[in-house]
């Protein structure tokens, strides 16, 4: 069976999308995209662990027998977690400061699990990792969209913080859209989180069905 | 072939095993390195509660070891200047939104803060987070504040009747705030000639 790297790459991206079209990881999602530097933050860390993730499942996929691979795969996503977590804090500290907060909160994402179980096991390396990459950026895509959408109707800003997390090159996408306090408070408290996505999946899907594509269903797509 | 429990679980701990090999050694190459950021961190932010022009002495090496009103035990960092002790700084803690927060407070010799900052919190990134000086400038305003000014029943945010603004969503982060650094000038208070006294 041929991999296609193209098709890893738009399911990741868009089609098969961890947030809008299989509605994964929906904890970090509500609670770390209060603006769109947070999401931005999160979805990278979390590209990192799914990689990594990825990468050592499909290594070790011909060991792992389907009566313990849960217990294994949990292993290994937390593993990596406290990896990230120890290394970045040890010899990025300036980064740790901004992302620190939000590490140890992968853990609990079902994204990296899912994609385990219905890629990783059954594939070889390299497309497991590029799987894990492009799922990961997937994530951060839809995660920084729905901070954006948060952000810019909650506090008026877009990028806030940026170059905190980024570096100060990144001060220019530093933006105030509205007039300081126009901002309406909701959205940036949890219901702002389930209207953001709401109006982001259905926005996904009228994309996909103008593009006649269909509504793209749920579900792990055999490569 | 249906294989046995025991492969299972052996597969299992080989990779507990293994993975668990992995962490320790990633933790002993990474503790130092660790622990010497916790170091920096916690002498740069005494630089900030503590203005140099105050002291010639090293106050992180100054310290006492005192206990707070919980029972608690803290280090006091002391500024000393020509023998006698011209501020003091030491951690306390609040309660916020998601557990517990901890700051850095400065006094001086006369009871009034010389700068407060934020070691850790868990408080939600966009909300509660404004208690960073990288944040915003909120922690800022209590500088050169006592216990008597204003006076100690103003020490609240302004929806509890105090005089420190809230935050926009965000009620339970200041308020704890507050909280914590009036406990801190009540220990100073408390403490005064042990914490001022030469040994």
């Amino acid at each position: 069976m041929a991999t296609s790297y193209n098709r890893i790459v738009r399911d990741g991206l868009w089609d098969n999308n961890g947030v809008l079209a299989m509605l994964l990881g929906m904890c970090p999602t509500m609670a770390m995209t209060t603006s769109a530097t947070n999401g931005l933050g999160m979805g990278l860390a979390t590209a990192v662990v799914m990689a990594a993730s990825n990468l050592m499942v499909a290594a070790f996929r011909n060991y792992i027998t389907r009566e313990v691979r849960i217990p294994v795969y949990i292993l290994i996503v937390a593993a990596n977690v406290t990896f990230v977590d120890l290394v970045m804090n040890a010899w990025m500290h300036e980064l740790y400061k901004v992302l620190g907060l939000f590490i140890p909160l992968i853990v609990s994402n079902c994204l990296p699990l899912a994609r385990l179980e219905s890629f990783a096991s059954k594939e070889p390396i390299i497309p497991s990792l590029m799987d894990g990459i492009f799922m990961g950026l997937g994530f951060t895509l839809s995660l920084t969209m729905i901070g954006a959408v948060r952000e810019i109707i909650g506090s008026g800003t877009l990028f806030a913080d940026a170059s905190l997390l980024l570096g100060p090159a990144f001060k220019f996408l530093e933006t105030q859209v509205l007039a300081e306090d126009m901002g309406v408070l909701m959205m940036i408290l949890p219901p702002g989180g389930f209207l953001a996505t709401g109006l982001l999946i259905v926005a996904k899907r009228m994309l996909d069905v103008r593009a006649g594509k269909g509504i793209q269903m749920a579900g792990a797509h055999s490569v | 072939m249906k294989q046995g429990a025991l492969t299972h679980a052996f597969i299992l701990g080989v990779f507990c095993l293994g993975f668990g090999l992995a962490l320790a050694l990633t933790d002993l190459a990474t503790k130092d390195a660790i622990a010497a950021r916790a170091m920096e961190d916690r002498q740069s932010s005494l630089g900030q509660v503590i203005p140099t022009a105050i002291h010639d002495n090293n106050p992180v090496l100054d310290r006492l070891t005192m206990q707070d009103a919980n029972g608690r035990e803290i280090t006091v960092y002391r500024a000393l200047k020509g023998g006698k002790v011209t501020g003091v700084a030491y951690e306390v803690f609040g309660t916020g939104y998601a557990g517990q927060m901890k700051f850095m407070l400065g006094v001086d010799d006369q009871g009034r803060a010389l700068g407060v900052r934020v070691l850790s919190h868990k408080e939600t990134p966009g909300l509660g987070d404004k208690i960073e000086v990288k944040k915003g400038d909120w922690i800022l305003q209590f500088t050169g504040l006592s216990l008597g000014n204003p006076p100690v029943d103003k020490w609240k945010v302004k929806k509890d009747g105090g005089r420190f603004d809230q935050f926009t969503g965000a009620t339970i982060t200041p308020r704890g705030a507050v909280a914590a650094i009036r406990g801190g000038l009540e220990f100073f208070a408390k403490h005064q000639a042990q914490l001022l006294g030469v040994n």
